[in-house]
């Protein structure tokens, strides 16, 4: 847009051919400006993000020892394994249940801050939003210790009403349900907060239009908002879906992956595998199988993202 | 509450009607607020209970006791954290990788973005759209080959990265740069062209364009992302626990769950006053620059 701008000036005045001439020199630092000044992001991408990337499918064929080149040795390994399809399963499962659920928790958290008075909001909003705040190595602990075997404080509330103590981290089923609920509880909040900012950009003529021609709140949810909120479900969708299915840091430290394994995910797995097994090239071959689901979220994502930036 | 109020003045005939839309906006009010408790109480017992364990003693703890009530509250276990040298050695470590990651990660990201932004030059809308395919890819991901790249790195050049609390100051970056420059892309696209031909035609340079008016008009966009930097770089427990293993060369959230852990002899009171303490700088910032923070957190999705 400058340069039209500039252009246009130079046309309107025929005289200054030297100025002109200052204007290509100009011209010739701002390309080359523009690439020192992306220099550094670019070498990062590379370096950092795509060498790796690409170094992960070398490793991924040779053995465990990195002398040897096995193709793919590491992957018909991995198939034969029944924890392998154990920890597909549950990271599909544990990624769509807790994203279901912060999805449904944040729309409908979103919706009661949005119906209070707005004085109030503020004070709300930043309570619920203190999960996401936390580190969440650090408020995983606080739920490990509020899960633990012996003191659970759950159980103590639990035993009060009567119900049996609940083995939270020690049992399959449990430790799976305990997995997902503290995801839910850290995630829950960024869908809240993300939806209530979409809910603020409603108009609220919609709304009056809707009243008048006598709609009841389900109607106005399902005609009116969902979609006006389309684009930001689909992309917090999509984003926390990534997050969660290739989350490390929850599953870690609330069960390490078991009870016999029954809580890995992709990420924790290839964690055992590469770092405390010392196998590299396996770990990576189960990292690598997170990229198909991230790639489909990824395209998704950036179609959505294309097609808001042609509408505005 | 207010609104009622309001229609009840502005229709005065229509009572009737108005009574009970009243009453439903009444009764609405009263189930919003109903349902935020509950919904507040699940987002805060978890750091509530490390407050209340932080304030025990192990005694206290492993008493058959009410474990929801402090009877008997101690400081202890922040007097003995606090002066604990491997305590102060995590806490110092992870200030100053969030310090350099932070320095770093503006340094990158806003001139690259000012430059997306506003010198359109060959491949520059392939790289925004690059960027933010960066931001996509988690870092559960690239541990494996990161760390082993840099094992052959310290074999091949002598210099030794893994565990050196520095290798961090490298990794981080890759989580940090892409968001940042993202939504600041955002915040330079928003500025008006106007702003910057005018300082173009006074004869200002590119780098005077960034420094004199880019960066003080996009300030907001700015504390923002250097808010997500900073939590971002002192939240990260993969690569910390990849890369470093001794002691002294540990950040605080790995430093916490390695050394307090041992075995299972769990020091629960001293386990939460660390998980708590290493939460506080986020919260506080969080406390303070809440608007900032949540203008960060929503601008990734609402600038296309």
């Amino acid at each position: 847009m400058v340069d039209v701008a500039v252009e246009r000036n130079s046309a309107a005045s025929p005289r200054p051919a030297r100025k002109r001439a200052s204007l290509r020199t100009a011209m010739k630092r701002k390309s080359t400006a523009a690439f020192l000044m992306t220099l550094p992001l670019i070498l990062l991408i590379v370096l950092l993000v795509i060498y790796p990337a690409f170094y992960s499918l070398h490793l991924a064929t040779l053995n465990k020892s990195m002398q040897r080149f096995i193709g793919l040795g590491n992957f018909q390994f991995l198939f034969k394994r029944e924890t392998f399809w154990l920890v597909v399963q549950q990271s599909c499962l544990f990624a769509i249940t807790a994203v279901v659920f912060k999805a449904l928790i944040g729309f409908i958290v979103a919706h009661f801050v949005h119906n209070i008075p707005a004085k109030g909001q503020r004070k709300w909003r930043g309570m619920l939003l203190v999960p996401w705040v936390i580190p969440p190595a650090m408020s995983t602990l606080a739920w490990l210790w509020l899960f633990d075997p012996s003191y659970s404080a759950f159980n103590y509330l639990l035993a009060g009403i009567g119900v049996d103590r609940i083995p939270w981290t020690g049992e399959a089923g449990w430790a799976r349900f305990s997995v997902i609920l503290v995801n839910i509880w850290f995630g829950a909040p960024f869908f809240m907060i993300m939806y209530l900012a979409s809910l603020k950009s409603v108009p609220d003529q919609l709304y009056e239009a809707a009243a008048i021609d006598g709609a009841n709140w389900w109607q106005r949810i399902w005609y009116v908002t969902l979609p006006m909120m389309r684009n930001i479900i689909a992309i917090t969708t999509l984003f926390s879906l990534i997050v969660t299915f290739a989350n490390f840091d929850i599953v870690r430290i609330l069960t390490a992956g078991g009870p016999l394994d029954h809580t890995h995910m992709f990420a924790t797995w290839a964690f055992r595998i590469g770092i405390e097994g010392g196998d590299i090239p396996l770990g990576a071959s189960v990292s690598l199988f997170m990229v198909p689901i991230l790639a489909i979220a990824a395209v998704f994502i950036l179609r959505d993202i294309n097609k808001r930036g042609n509408e505005a | 509450m207010t609104s009622t109020v309001m229609i009840d003045k502005g229709a005065p005939r229509r009572a009737v009607k108005q009574h009970s839309m009243s009453r439903d906006r009444t009764w609405a009010l009263r189930w919003s607020y109903f349902f935020l408790t509950l919904f507040a109480i699940f987002s805060l017992v978890p750091p509530l209970y490390m407050v209340i364990t932080s304030l025990k003693t192990s005694a206290e703890i492993s008493a058959a006791t009410n474990p929801w009530w402090v009877y008997h509250p101690t400081l202890s276990n922040y007097v003995e954290l606090l002066t604990s040298n491997q305590f102060l050695t995590f806490f110092r470590n992870s200030a100053l990788v969030s310090i350099f990651v932070v320095t770093i990660t503006m340094l990158i990201s806003v001139p690259a973005a000012f430059a997306l932004a506003r010198m359109r030059f060959w491949g520059s809308a392939t790289l925004a759209t690059g960027v933010f395919l960066t931001y996509l890819i988690p870092e559960t991901l690239l541990f494996l080959p990161l760390f082993k790249m840099f094992a052959a790195f310290g074999d091949l050049t002598g210099i030794q990265l893994i565990n050196r609390w520095y290798v961090l100051l490298i990794v981080y970056p890759t989580l940090t740069v892409p968001f940042c420059t993202w939504i600041m892309i955002g915040y330079f696209a928003s500025i008006p062209k106007e702003l910057d031909e005018a300082a173009i035609i006074d004869g200002a340079s590119w780098f005077q364009t960034l420094t004199r008016i880019f960066i003080p008009v996009a300030l907001p966009g700015l504390i923002a992302a250097t808010i997500f930097a900073f939590t971002v770089s002192w939240a990260q427990f993969l690569y910390p626990l990849v890369f470093t293993t001794s002691t002294d060369q540990l950040v605080l959230p790995v430093g916490i769950i390695t050394t307090l852990i041992r075995g299972d002899v769990f020091a629960w009171g001293q386990i939460m006053t660390g998980a708590l303490l290493g939460a506080a700088p986020p919260l506080i910032i969080y406390a303070f620059l809440m608007d900032y923070y949540i203008a960060g957190l929503t601008a990734g999705a609402t600038k296309g």
